[in-house]
């Protein structure tokens, strides 16, 4: 192991290998947790900023990824076996709770997606983007790959039945982000090129279909992305004034709390979905180089982990983790430049908000204790 | 049923893990290809765009230059004023809150309507004034009040102000808002900020000096468009820029005689022109009635406009440059120069005038005013008594052509070319100008009797009282045309230092020789000193001697184009009051000239009894000192031009005089 690499008398080496032998003993991969916490930082900072001094809002983000912590450590412990049985219960559990929210859920901002347990608001939906990974990878895991047509149907209904749910709610980005989560593990799993290319073109027959139920406001999201400036002051107002962050922050950026879109309010949701114009903004194209890095150095360290475990459920569920944080990031950074429609995507570990954190992490847990009990795996 | 291959298994993971791995190295790549785009290709564009947003350009209005008489009274000031303002689109409940401010008496009621049709005009975000110059007390019922109105706050401008209400206002003129008409010919960037523009008179002319040159500030406002009180790090690409006030601007004006002109116009329609006739300058120009600048300079409203303009007196109508009349007999001694001049007569010889004049094969009388018997006159007794039959006889024996000639030297029939807007030409009349006046060629034909008329300044020969001053001016100074202006000079508010303009000397009538100069003010002199003289009662026991001549006009106004009755003025009773518009005009002291006065009194009889006291109390409080003597230097105050232009009258001659002329002075 690592720390037996470890053996003069250096202070240095000795306090090294005793983080080492602690990362160990608690299944924590020691270069992931420190990409992870890195990224939680310099968020924390951008936040500050993005907030204008809001030290409260500030204390809630700690206290969150405090928690997010506590369960990704306690999360790290759980043996893959567990994982893997307890998939198809915290499946059923999720559909069970989606199904409550539609029933009894807290209306907040037009959406019915949390549900009101005493102190704690708990979107179920968040449950999902693992539970969903989850279930595929423990459908995946005892049948021969890659999967075959049968399979395939089987797998769309784990998917598109929670997501159904959470698109009613209505909450078309983490429906997004389910179906992305769960399509990961199916491609992970080997599916044929000719077969993705065929549901490549049914999702976009479906999503045609989709245009035609959406909110008016969804709707006008999307046709809005198309041309922005038709609509300067209205629905076109966040990708416009967004651009016009990042791009005033030129190469070096306007420097830290002197961003004036984001400090004089012309950033809408500028700690939650638009943050990244904010670092745009305020640390320019190097700031936003250092956040990417940080994030390939997290996501090619997951892959890596990933690829390290030996059954078929570890990887799948593994890479799906990593994939699928890849897709937050990529979404977001392309909604807030234009890239993409803008969806409510946050930016993981940096927006400001509860849930999204708290999931991010236990995912991290997920692999961590997928690649640190490995060698029970035999 | 297949069997599961862990192996193949994982190599099929690692193949996807690496093509999945490509794919997100890829879509990275999109975006960092859209920052290069945005933060280094478009850089400066969006940068402009993000200041445009947050950088709030706030005029700063430049002060408006005083304008100060020769003595340095200032006449048009700027006060503080405080206004409400309006943004709409602070205003949660416009409705609600004009109601409420119509319930504090803020506003009107019927102020509303067009109150909205402002709101309307205006964009959403923009800040504007509801309602102009509320008193202190209205300020402090307000301020107590204002959380209750969002998005209606205090402002406070400098707002034009007349200290003197009506005083001198068809010289000084007045500001107004600027209309939409206006500012399609204004440049924006320069009168960003500027509510006012001046409209008449001086504050019109000189626009340009006294407007100044507008500042700005440049604030940092949040997307609500709210100041941002600390700017921090934000702050430190405001610019400013100070605004730099208006030049004051120096008249020639003497308030303290123009005070004394309007008090003695007051309760009669009239006009009272003084200048100093060496340099032009005008020292008095007072029309009564008149009215207020300050209803204009704050926001006059509709009902007190309307009051204005239906008064039948004509309180805006400005009669120093625009009441166009025919002057009477005080054309008579231009009329009599120009014979001279001609030689058309010989000014000793005596000629018999009895009580009327007829054209040689004619029949039709023309009567003396009043019928009178004039008797043996000279031209120097038919200048001291008026009498018309002697001019009757000199326009006849000088022709219309010699005469619509002469005429126009005087400074008659075209603008004098003062310093404001707004002056009318008057008319002289030629065979020319009634041809052009008649379609039928048989009524455009110049008859003798227009001739006739004309002698006495009647008929169709129009003028205005400022051209009558700048002809007696003209008089004065034996020939000399000095442009009248109210601006001698532009001061520098920050320096005070002041620059002088140069007076403009616009003709010389050279060919007039001391002979006749000597004869015509001589008689006009006797006009005040002689017992037959028309003004004799009124100014015998001055201290110093009056050159003057009384005249008396018909009461023709503009476009007296069908005006032709022979000069039977006198003959139809009932149209007196049409007539009787009273001349007086004058210059002193004679010999040495420093004044010359026109005064125009409508409906006041005869010239000597109307108008001649008024002259001679004007000239009394410029020329004379406390002590009741003649002041070496008239008319000086702090603010008169440097001594050199007046050091030009010594001896009551002026040095570039020639020899002839000189010994020419009386």
């Amino acid at each position: 192991m690592i720390h037996e690499e470890f053996s003069t008398d250096s202070r240095t080496r000795r306090t090294l290998s005793g983080a080492a032998r602690v990362l160990l003993a608690l299944k924590v991969d020691g270069p992931l947790a420190v990409g992870l916490a890195l990224t939680a930082g310099f968020g924390l900072v951008v936040l500050y900023s993005a907030s204008a001094e809001n030290t409260p809002m500030l204390m809630r983000t700690v206290l969150r990824l405090v928690l997010g912590i506590i369960i990704m450590l306690s999360v790290a412990r759980i043996s893959p076996n567990l994982l893997r049985r307890a998939s198809p219960w915290l499946y059923g559990l999720g559909i069970v709770l989606l199904l409550a929210v539609a029933a009894v859920g807290h209306v907040h901002l037009g959406a019915k997606r949390w549900l009101d347990l005493g102190p704690i608001h708990f979107q179920p939906s968040e449950l999902m983007k693992i539970a969903v990974p989850m279930m595929c990878a423990w459908y995946l895991h005892e049948r021969p790959l890659p999967p075959r047509l049968g399979d395939l149907g089987m797998l769309g209904l784990i998917i598109l039945a929670p997501v159904g749910l959470v698109a009613k709610e209505p909450d078309l980005g983490t429906a997004a982000l389910i179906t992305a989560a769960g399509a990961v593990v199916v491609f992970l799993s080997g599916l044929r090129v000719r077969a993705i290319i065929v549901l490549l073109l049914l999702a976009t027959a479906g999503a045609a279909l989709g245009l035609r139920f959406m909110h008016g406001y969804q709707r006008e999201r999307l046709l809005t992305f198309l041309n922005p400036e038709a609509h300067p002051l209205g629905a076109g107002y966040h990708i416009i004034q967004s651009q016009i962050a990042v791009g005033s922050g030129g190469v070096f950026g306007k420097g830290w709390m002197a961003g004036s879109q984001a400090q004089l309010d012309f950033l809408p949701e500028r700690t939650t979905d638009f943050i990244f114009a904010v670092i745009g903004e305020e640390f320019g194209l190097l700031g936003l180089l250092v956040l990417l890095m940080l994030y390939a150095f997290v996501i090619g360290r997951s892959i890596y982990l990933a690829m390290q475990c030996p059954d078929t459920f570890s990887r799948l569920l593994g890479g799906s983790i990593a994939l699928t944080f890849f897709v937050y990031v990529i979404i977001n950074a392309g909604m807030v430049t234009g890239l993409v429609p803008v969806v409510g995507v946050p930016l993981p570990l940096v927006s400001y908000g509860g849930s999204s954190v708290v999931t991010v992490l236990s995912g991290f847990g997920i692999l961590m204790a997928l690649f640190s009990h490995r060698k029970l795996m035999g | 049923m297949r069997i599961k291959d862990h192996w193949r298994e994982q190599r099929m993971f690692n193949r996807r893990a690496w093509f999945a791995g490509a794919l997100m190295v890829l879509s990275v790549l999109a975006v960092l290809g859209r920052l290069y785009y945005l933060q280094v290709l478009r850089h400066q564009y969006y940068n402009v765009l993000s200041l445009d947003n947050g950088v709030r350009t706030v005029p700063i209005p430049a002060a408006r230059g005083l304008i100060l008489d020769r003595n340095g009274e200032v006449i048009a000031s700027n006060r503080p004023t405080f206004d409400l303002d309006l943004t709409p689109d602070q205003a949660p409940d416009l409705k609600d809150e004009l109601a409420h401010l119509v319930r504090l008496g803020l506003l009107q009621q019927s102020d509303l309507p067009q109150l909205m049709r402002t709101i309307a005009s205006h964009e959403r975000f923009d800040t504007f004034p509801v309602r102009l110059d509320l008193s202190a007390r209205e300020v402090g019922r307000f301020a107590v009040r204002r959380y209750e109105f969002p998005g209606i706050d205090i402002s406070s401008r400098q707002a034009r102000w007349y200290p003197f209400g009506t005083l001198a206002v068809d010289a000084v003129g007045y500001v107004g808002t600027i209309s939409a008409s206006e500012l399609a010919h204004l440049n924006p960037a320069e009168y960003a900020g500027t509510a006012v523009i001046g409209q008449t008179g001086v504050e019109a002319t000189y626009e340009k000096y006294l407007h100044g040159t507008n500042g700005y500030r440049q604030t940092l406002v949040d997307a609500l468009g709210r100041p941002v009180r600390r700017p921090g790090a934000l702050g430190k690409e405001l610019h400013f820029k100070a605004p730099i006030p208006g030049d004051d601007v120096v008249l020639s004006l003497d308030l303290k005689l123009q005070r004394l002109a309007e008090k003695l116009l007051k309760g009669q329609d009239g006009a009272v022109v003084a200048i100093d006739p060496w340099t032009g300058d005008v020292i008095v120009m007072a029309s009564s009635p008149t009215f207020n600048p300050n209803l204009f300079a704050r926001g006059i409203t509709e009902k007190e406009y309307r009051a204005l303009i239906d008064n039948p007196r004509r309180p805006l109508f400005n009669r120093t440059l625009r009441a166009q009349l025919p002057s009477g007999s005080t054309v008579k001694p231009a009329l009599a120069l120009g014979a001279l001049t001609d030689g058309v007569i010989d000014p000793h010889q005596k000629v018999l005038a009895g009580y009327a004049y007829h054209l040689p094969g004619s029949a039709h009388l023309y009567h003396n005013a009043n019928h009178e018997y004039c008797g043996e006159m000279t031209m120097r007794t038919a200048i001291i008594m008026s009498c018309d039959v002697y001019f009757y006889r000199l326009a006849h024996l000088m022709g219309i052509d010699r005469i619509s000639s002469w005429l126009p030297k005087f400074g008659f029939g075209h603008r004098t070319g003062i310093d404001i807007p707004g002056e009318d030409p008057g008319l002289v009349p030629s065979r020319a100008w009634k041809r052009r006046q008649f379609a039928n060629p048989s009524q455009g034909e110049w008859f003798p009797g227009d001739t006739v008329i004309l002698g006495i300044g009647q008929g169709y020969f129009l003028v205005t009282p400022l051209q009558m001053a700048h002809y007696t001016a003209m008089l004065a100074t034996r020939g000399r045309s000095y442009e009248p202006r109210l601006v001698t000079g532009l001061r520098n508010p920050r320096t005070d230092k002041i620059h002088w303009k140069r007076p403009v000397l616009d003709g010389n009538l050279t060919q007039i020789s001391s002979a006749a100069w000597k004869v015509v003010i001589k008689a006009m002199v006797g006009v005040t000193t002689q017992p037959k003289g028309t003004a004799y009662w009124e100014m015998h026991n001055s201290t110093y001697p009056i050159a003057g001549k009384t005249g008396t006009a018909q009461l023709v106004r503009e476009g007296a184009k069908g005006y032709a009755n022979e000069g039977s003025y006198h003959a139809d009773k009932t149209l007196k009051q049409l007539r009787d518009d009273a001349w007086f005009i004058a210059f002193a002291p004679a010999n040495a000239p420093r004044i010359a006065v026109a005064v125009l009194v409508e409906h006041a009889g005869w010239g000597s009894t109307g108008a001649a006291p008024i002259a001679h109390k004007l000239m009394d409080a410029y020329l004379l000192g406390p002590n009741g003597k003649l002041l070496a230097h008239p008319g000086r105050g702090p603010f008169s031009e440097p001594a050199d232009i007046e050091e030009r009258v010594t001896a009551g001659v002026d040095p570039r005089m020639t020899a002839e002329q000189r010994a020419a002075a009386p």
